[in-house]
């Protein structure tokens, strides 16, 4: 079995000299993400085959059957969000024609091609060998890959993902993703690496899977505890990464998982609260729950603005968009295919508008939270079309306050600070009247 | 069907009778021609659908009324419908929830939310939230066009809804039933289809202004009907003269969903264009040719949609070399000489596919503007600049 990603060296990783606090994990986590950015700049070098697809529903495991390297479009745009090169991108795609009203992701990652295809690091990005176009539960994706193709001629297999519009998931359901898997999507894969599917070697990365999503799930359920050891929303971002993007199913994914569970069973035997950029958060006066994505160009910003307040999200629904683990979802080595079907059927943007609201109430619930915020995100309408019902509805199941905020992902022209700033504190403040209400009755 | 026979006034008074019919059932934000047409026999019920496809023949097997439901347009004030959504998202789902909130679908049993975009995917989860006691179903169609993998997809989903209708209707939906439906809109299909072959030919006979609300009452008619108004429409269209402009024929696309109001509608003509192709309400005209009457229907339906249907940009181009390849046959079979993209504003799937189609275009040197609507939008006076001028370039570009 030939892994494509390194192991992680077995010494503790050096942390770089930075006034950013963050937990070891994280160091490693980054360190991970900037590896496969290499080894995508010298895959072609190396003879290998680049496969972009999208975060969910990606079939990393039997992506890595093939040995080719794995690009995340999604991943690059946010990274670029980060290291506020979006900005520009989105500008440039604009001038090319694309519409200001769509998703910045696109063009983000459009922008970033019209550009020379420099990656978020710096080194280049090579154009993919194939698009596996993993449609779930997000028309974006179709013709975000259409339009790469349109423009580069990559050639795309696509694995339409149908929607839970019924809440479940049919029989027909699965096996029509199934059948795509093995019909499509593997014979695609084989031609285009070069490589024949070996079904033990997917087995294989399941096992490895299975392991990283045990110990993932934990590490979000930790945020149950009193004080939460994590900010289970923008920490979160980094405890997902590896686990959502290039690294499912390789054996450093399994090391990382194991040294963050570590690393935060130990802040709840301390009693510890989440670690923020600017170090411990010490005394956690609001536990919240999130829903949408975060804005990357301001990420930072947008944080302190909830620690700065000791406002903790103790759960997100963001950090379940690459597979909800924490209601139970497990790869299945014994059914690899079947599983990659169920996952791909199971990420939360392909649930519907009731399973959504039942998973923020069960949230608020489990995690007593005090409340729901609502990040919407001009480019999201399969996020956000729709989430004031989701608003209105969690605050009259649960009978908790919720708050509305808007914002972008990677577009620096749709983050206003002082605006959620505003929100933010009014709607902690309204939390706080109705605790004392609370209190006095 | 003799024009002067629809109407005593003679042949200017069947078309303009026909037009105001058309008119009033465009109008009616209360779908009163539903209710009627309920009452009309005990136990009838209607089933609204969204863009862009539906199998309405399953609707029509059922015993029941398939209903377009395509927003409230320039007529409808908004205000509950807003507090659902941000200012960037499109106006079709919040006019149509507000359609649902003042009561006026009421006289609907249920209503079906096609795999559109996420707007609308989201719409039917709302709408299952909010209108508890209706049938709702959001209607998935496959992005794979196999017939032993997407088709067999597709048939088992419209098996469902089958079963669903059935159900609902008290009795079940019979092979034979579904055959009857599927004859029934093969005759509409063909009558659409003469419609916009007869404007292709001549567009001075049959402004779009009109042939779009032709179009349009075939979202709330019974099909039958339907098919019997566009036929008396050609058939008034062609026997009043009317005179023949210097207009530059052209192809819109992009409006697939969210409509553009009439005005604008009307505007893109008054600025010197014929509208010889478009695709408002694909639904009629989604099927590309008969579908077959023997065999096993939901497997025909299915064959039909997977290798004989129209393009849009909710449906997956599978090759490279298919982008643009439908508007470009309809630029070639309507002998238009431009493309106006006119897409509501934040539509993600048609300006998406925006940069792609204007790419095919420019590559078959195929004139092209582009503009953004929104169903209510009422500022006419820039469209009708920017589409004038395109016409007047067009003009200038074949004289030269
Ligand atoms: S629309 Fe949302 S889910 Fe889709 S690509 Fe953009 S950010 Fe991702
Ligand atoms: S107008 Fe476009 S984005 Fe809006 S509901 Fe229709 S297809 Fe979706």
């Amino acid at each position: 079995m030939s892994t494509p990603i390194q192991m992680m060296p077995p010494a503790a990783p050096k942390k770089p000299p930075a006034p950013v606090q963050k937990e070891d994990a994280m160091w490693l986590q980054k360190e991970m993400i900037n590896r496969n950015y290499h080894e995508l700049g010298v895959a072609h070098d190396q003879g290998r085959k680049i496969c972009a697809t999208f975060v969910p529903g990606n079939l990393n495991e039997l992506v890595m059957c093939f040995d080719m390297a794995r690009s995340l479009p999604e991943t690059n745009a946010l990274q670029n969000g980060m290291r506020k090169k979006s900005g520009k991108f989105i500008m440039d795609a604009e001038r090319d024609g694309h519409s200001e009203d769509v998703c910045t992701y696109v063009k983000s990652d459009l922008g970033m091609l019209l550009n020379g295809a420099i990656g978020p690091t710096g080194e280049p990005l090579p154009a993919p060998d194939l698009l596996l176009l993993s449609y779930t539960g997000c028309f974006t994706f179709m013709k975000w890959f259409e339009l790469v193709r349109q423009k580069y001629g990559c050639e795309t297999v696509m694995l339409h993902v149908p929607y839970q519009g019924d809440g479940r998931v049919s029989k027909a359901m699965r096996d029509y993703v199934l059948k795509q898997i093995t019909r499509e999507v593997i014979p695609a894969l084989e031609r285009v690496s070069g490589v024949k599917f070996d079904i033990d070697r997917l087995r294989q990365y399941m096992r490895e899977s299975v392991k990283a999503e045990e110990d993932l799930v934990r590490v979000l359920q930790s945020a149950k505890n009193r004080p939460s050891p994590i900010d289970g929303y923008f920490g979160a971002v980094y405890y997902i990464g590896p686990m959502f993007t290039a690294f499912r199913g390789a054996p450093e994914a399994t090391q990382f998982y194991s040294v963050l569970r570590q690393e935060i069973d130990e802040r709840v035997r301390q009693g510890k609260g989440p670690i923020t950029p600017d170090g411990e958060l010490t005394e956690e006066k609001y536990r919240l729950v999130v829903e949408g994505p975060p804005n990357w160009t301001s990420f930072r910003d947008f944080w302190k603005m909830f620690y700065d307040e000791g406002a903790v999200v103790v759960a997100s629904t963001y950090a379940k968009v690459g597979g909800v683990y924490d209601f139970g979802f497990r790869h299945d080595p014994d059914h690899p295919l079947e599983s990659l079907a169920e996952y791909c059927l199971g990420c939360y943007t392909n649930l519907n508008f009731p399973q959504r609201v039942d998973m923020i109430c069960r949230y608020i619930e489990d995690y007593q939270a005090d409340g729901l915020l609502i990040n919407s995100i001009k480019s999201c309408n399969s996020f956000s079309a729709g989430q004031l019902l989701i608003l209105r509805e969690v605050e009259k199941r649960t009978g908790k306050p919720a708050a509305f905020v808007e914002s972008d992902l990677v577009d620096p022209r749709y983050f206003s600070a002082a605006n959620i700033k505003n929100r933010l504190e009014s709607y902690l403040q309204m939390i706080k009247q109705k605790r004392a209400a609370a209190a006095v009755h | 069907m003799n024009a002067s026979s629809i109407h005593p006034a003679g042949q200017g008074g069947a078309l303009q009778e026909i037009v105001r019919r058309c008119e009033a059932l465009y109008e009616d934000l209360h779908f009163e021609s539903v209710k009627r047409w309920k009452a009309a026999a005990p136990g009838r019920k209607a089933i609204g659908y969204m863009p862009v496809y539906v199998p309405c023949e399953i609707i029509h097997a059922a015993g029941m009324l398939p209903v377009g439901i395509l927003g409230g347009g320039d007529q409808l004030e908004v205000i509950q419908g807003d507090a659902y959504y941000q200012s960037y998202i499109c106006r079709i789902p919040r006019s149509t929830l507000e359609l649902g909130l003042t009561g006026r679908l009421d006289c609907l049993d249920g209503m079906l939310f096609p795999s559109i975009c996420d707007v609308i995917r989201n719409l039917s989860g709302m709408w299952q939230m909010m209108f508890k006691d209706k049938y709702v179903k959001y209607v998935d169609v496959p992005q794979n066009y196999r017939d032993d993998v997407g088709g067999d997809f597709y048939i088992h989903e419209m098996q469902v809804l089958r079963e669903d209708l059935g159900a609902l209707a008290g009795r079940p939906i019979t092979d034979e039933a579904l055959r009857a439906s599927i004859a029934v809109y093969n005759e509409n299909r063909r009558a659409v289809r003469e419609l916009y072959a007869y404007r292709a030919a001549k567009p001075w006979q049959a402004p779009t202004s009109e042939v779009y609300l032709v179009l349009r009452a075939g979202m709330v008619l019974p099909p039958e009907e339907h098919t019997a108004l566009v036929r008396a429409y050609i058939a008034a269209a062609d026997a009043l003269e009317r005179p023949k402009r210097d207009n530059a024929r052209v192809v819109v696309t992009g409006s697939f969903c969210e409509q553009p109001p009439l005005g604008l509608i009307k505007s893109i003509e008054m600025a010197g264009c014929y509208v010889v192709d478009d695709d408002y309400m694909l639904v009629l005209r989604w099927l590309l040719d008969d579908v077959p009457v023997t065999g096993e229907p939901l497997a025909e339906l299915s064959k039909a949609f997977l290798h004989r249907s129209a393009s849009t940009a909710s449906k997956y181009d599978d090759k490279r070399e298919d982008k643009g390849k439908f508007l470009l046959q309809q630029v070639k079979k309507s002998g238009a000489e431009g493309v106006i993209f006119a897409a509501a504003s934040f539509c993600d799937p048609a300006l998406l596919e925006r940069p792609m189609l204007l790419d095919v275009l420019s590559a078959h040197k195929i004139p092209h503007t582009n503009f953004k609507y929104a169903e209510n939008t009422g500022q006419m006076a820039p469209i009708r600049e920017q589409t004038g001028t395109f016409a007047d370039s067009i003009k200038l570009w074949s004289a030269a």
